[in-house]
């Protein structure tokens, strides 16, 4: 298990922002070859790894996708030695200032956010959070040497480096939703053991963060019968409670509304509770603003559900999950995959 | 002549940054000073005349001068630096937590901590971006709703009471030293590298003091053990030396990197001794070290603390200028580290004796 965690904590200290995935999809192509029959990278950079079934040709295929994005920065302006930045993905400004982070410049560059004190300020932001405009990234490197390495549109990824908690709680930027991918590794891992009937292609799709490209384009590719899109939701935690939000360490929260096959959800549950697993029905009465919402839709539309791992703190460099919720979803999901007799797709039927 | 000078100068090279690296990564929140205290007390054992740590858990520590009726000089480092105590379990190894010295509650979320002397690994979260309004995100989080997470399994694995500190490893970046506590363990640092190579004219008093975070509360019990002729309070300056918003001249910047050690005129505790100013201030012209006068204006030092101890105590501050202190990653400038050390190492060396004979 130590070793999987570390799987999880190396995919969390690399770089992986939105449209430049290309250090975490490296490492995650190394951990994936020796467990699929074949790996290919789509034109917009997903990773797939395909690992055949045992039945007879022409086999149906399982899709199981995660995003391997995550949110960052962007550099606006180097000025004075400094860099201005804006956000790609969802932050909250009040997360940023003397956050680490590495500037993708001509070399990689340490760095951190910086609020520039108050003097420097306008006067009327004394007690209020700092907008971005304002918030600066210091290298500690001279000017004309910043201006020389830097410009605008380069990558600024956090580097707040991982922690492993007592029992397993692993903290670090990126966990949404590179905890997503550790369960694919998992249940790559487990299939190793499993017979199979189906075709399963494991992705891990790009830009979700931004607008789903890895989500839409990797099924057209593909042409799936049946698709898992792996994501995370809240965990029950400080700023987060009630309704749709889940404890850490609960077991995967299983998608139920109109973006959710219902009988995947039956099936799942089912699963879950075979195998004597905790799980939570995650009511999602529109949409599940994951790449879920475009995955169902395309081609001539795909039977989907969509699991969910608790996460506290998300889109911080501290968000936190329980490695255990990692381990069941991987399980869960081998255990799908192996169960599909080929004949699923024609007799799974509407009912939940 | 040349030579020798250099020879008598303080160096800050790789050893020197070294110690300040295990300086910076240790804990000292004001009033759990010890794990720096230690680390002091191993370094100067070894040379001290005396050394004894007293009723606060300042270090006092004494080198003898080698000449009749030398200065008795006082030179006070803090060794604390500001952090947070937990308060209370409000549920699974989840704790509310008080400010311990001056924190921005902007600089909290988000950030990793380190708890207890076992380091326990720990996180201050925020609520997530998708859950919250924008009215909510025009607002500061309110410290109270602020949680130090060490994660559920670890409950009960530390109690109310234990302090932490930001989870930041000291590194070294072109010209730049970035660590937490540079403030004010760059000063501790170099204390003891002082004291290691304590000019002979002068008997000095090295107080490597506690909880100067939380009010200047060790320097002056200090002070009075050590009854000095004159102090030196060495520090770290806030630099606010960034452009302004508005593209306007910045004119308030209290300190500028890259433009050498900080002399301080007036800060909100203290009129720096006019004599002392003007003998560094000639120091630093005659040995060529590059110097600044702090602005005058808020800010404080032990020098606070010390100069109205007794019948008063002849005091000046001298600081390193650094950026973003009271935060989770401090920085310095290398080069202002080794004019501040040359700057000391000299205004203790060419210290007149009779500095103090001339009328204030």
């Amino acid at each position: 298990m130590k070793e999987r965690i570390s799987h999880l904590t190396k995919l969390i200290s690399l770089a992986g922002v939105s449209g430049y995935e290309t250090p975490v999809r490296q490492a995650l192509a190394e951990a994936w070859e020796p467990l699929a029959d074949e790996i290919s990278v789509s034109r917009v950079g997903s990773l797939h790894a395909l690992k055949r079934g045992e039945g007879a040709e022409p086999r149906p295929l399982v899709m199981l996708s995660a995003h391997m994005d995550g949110v960052g920065l962007m550099v606006t302006d180097v000025k004075d030695g400094f860099l201005h930045i804006t956000s790609v993905g969802g932050l909250d400004v009040r997360i940023l200032p003397a956050q680490p982070v590495i500037v993708h410049g001509r070399r990689e560059l340490e760095g951190m956010i910086v609020q520039p004190s108050e003097r420097q300020l306008p006067d009327d932001l004394a007690d209020k959070p700092v907008p971005m405009k304002y918030l600066l990234v210091e290298t500690g490197l001279p000017a004309d040497e910043v201006a020389e390495l830097v410009r605008p549109g380069d990558v600024v990824s956090f580097a707040q480096p991982p922690m492993v908690l007592e029992g397993d709680f692993v903290c670090g930027h990126s966990l949404d939703n590179r905890a997503s991918v550790a369960a694919l590794t998992v249940c790559l891992d487990a299939l190793q053991q499993m017979r199979h009937p189906w075709d399963v292609a494991v992705t891990a799709t790009v830009q979700e963060e931004f607008n789903h490209l890895g989500g839409i384009t990797s099924p057209f590719t593909l042409q799936p019968d049946l698709a898992v899109v792996i994501d995370v939701t809240y965990g029950v935690g400080p700023g987060a409670s009630g309704f749709n939000v889940y404890p850490l360490e609960s077991g995967p929260a299983l998608g139920w509304g109109p973006t959710v096959h219902p009988a995947l959800y039956r099936r799942f549950k089912e699963l879950a509770d075979e195998m004597e697993m905790p799980w939570h029905k995650d009511v999602l009465p529109r949409l599940s603003w994951t790449e879920t919402d475009n995955l169902q839709l395309v081609g001539k539309g795909i039977p989907t559900i969509l699991l969910s791992i608790p996460l506290r703190y998300m889109h911080t460099p501290v968000e936190m999950i329980a490695w255990k919720d990692v381990e069941r979803t991987g399980r869960l999901m081998a255990q799908f995959v192996a169960g599909l007799p080929l004949d699923y797709v024609e007799t799974m039927g509407w009912d939940a | 002549m040349t030579k020798r000078v250099s020879k008598m100068t303080l160096q800050i090279g790789p050893q020197q940054i070294a110690l300040l690296e295990r300086l910076s990564n240790a804990g000292g929140v004001s009033g759990d000073e010890g794990a720096v205290r230690r680390m002091v007390i191993e370094e100067i054992e070894g040379t001290a005349d005396s050394l004894k740590v007293d009723a606060m858990g300042s270090v006092l520590a004494v080198r003898h001068a080698q000449t009749e009726n030398a200065l008795r000089v006082m030179v006070a480092a803090h060794m604390d630096e500001v952090g947070f105590m937990l308060q209370e379990e409000t549920d699974d190894g989840l704790f509310s937590f008080g400010l311990v010295g001056g924190i921005d509650p902007r600089q909290l979320p988000g950030k990793t901590v380190w708890v207890g002397p076992q380091r326990i690994p720990g996180v201050i979260g925020a609520c997530p971006i998708h859950l919250s309004t924008e009215a909510e995100r025009g607002q500061v989080i309110p410290e109270e709703s602020l949680r130090i997470d060490i994660g559920p399994s670890a409950s009960g694995r530390v109690e109310p009471g234990e302090r932490a500190v930001f989870a930041t490893s000291f590194r070294q970046a072109g010209p730049s030293l970035f660590g937490k506590a540079l403030d004010d363990r760059i000063g501790v640092a170099t204390l003891i590298e002082l004291f290691k190579h304590a000019p002979p004219n002068v008997e000095l008093l090295a107080a490597f003091t506690v909880q100067e975070e939380v009010g200047l509360r060790g320097a002056g019990p200090a002070a009075d053990t050590f009854d000095p002729d004159l102090a030196f309070a060495i520090d770290c300056t806030p630099a606010y030396d960034h452009p302004n918003w508005d593209g306007s001249e910045n004119v308030r910047y209290n300190t500028r990197l890259d433009h050498g050690p900080a002399i301080y005129t007036v800060d909100r505790g203290t009129i720096s001794d006019r004599r002392l100013v003007e003998h560094l201030r000639q120091t630093a012209e005659a040995e060529r070290i590059s110097y600044q006068l702090r602005q005058p204006g808020g800010g404080g030092t032990d020098a606070g603390a010390i100069h109205l101890r007794r019948a008063g105590i002849p005091s000046v501050s001298v600081s390193v200028p650094g950026r973003y202190m009271h935060t989770a990653i401090s920085m310095v400038r290398l080069a202002d580290w080794q004019g501040y050390a040359a700057l000391l190492h000299a205004g203790l060396r060419l210290l007149p004796a009779d500095i103090l004979t001339e009328e204030r």
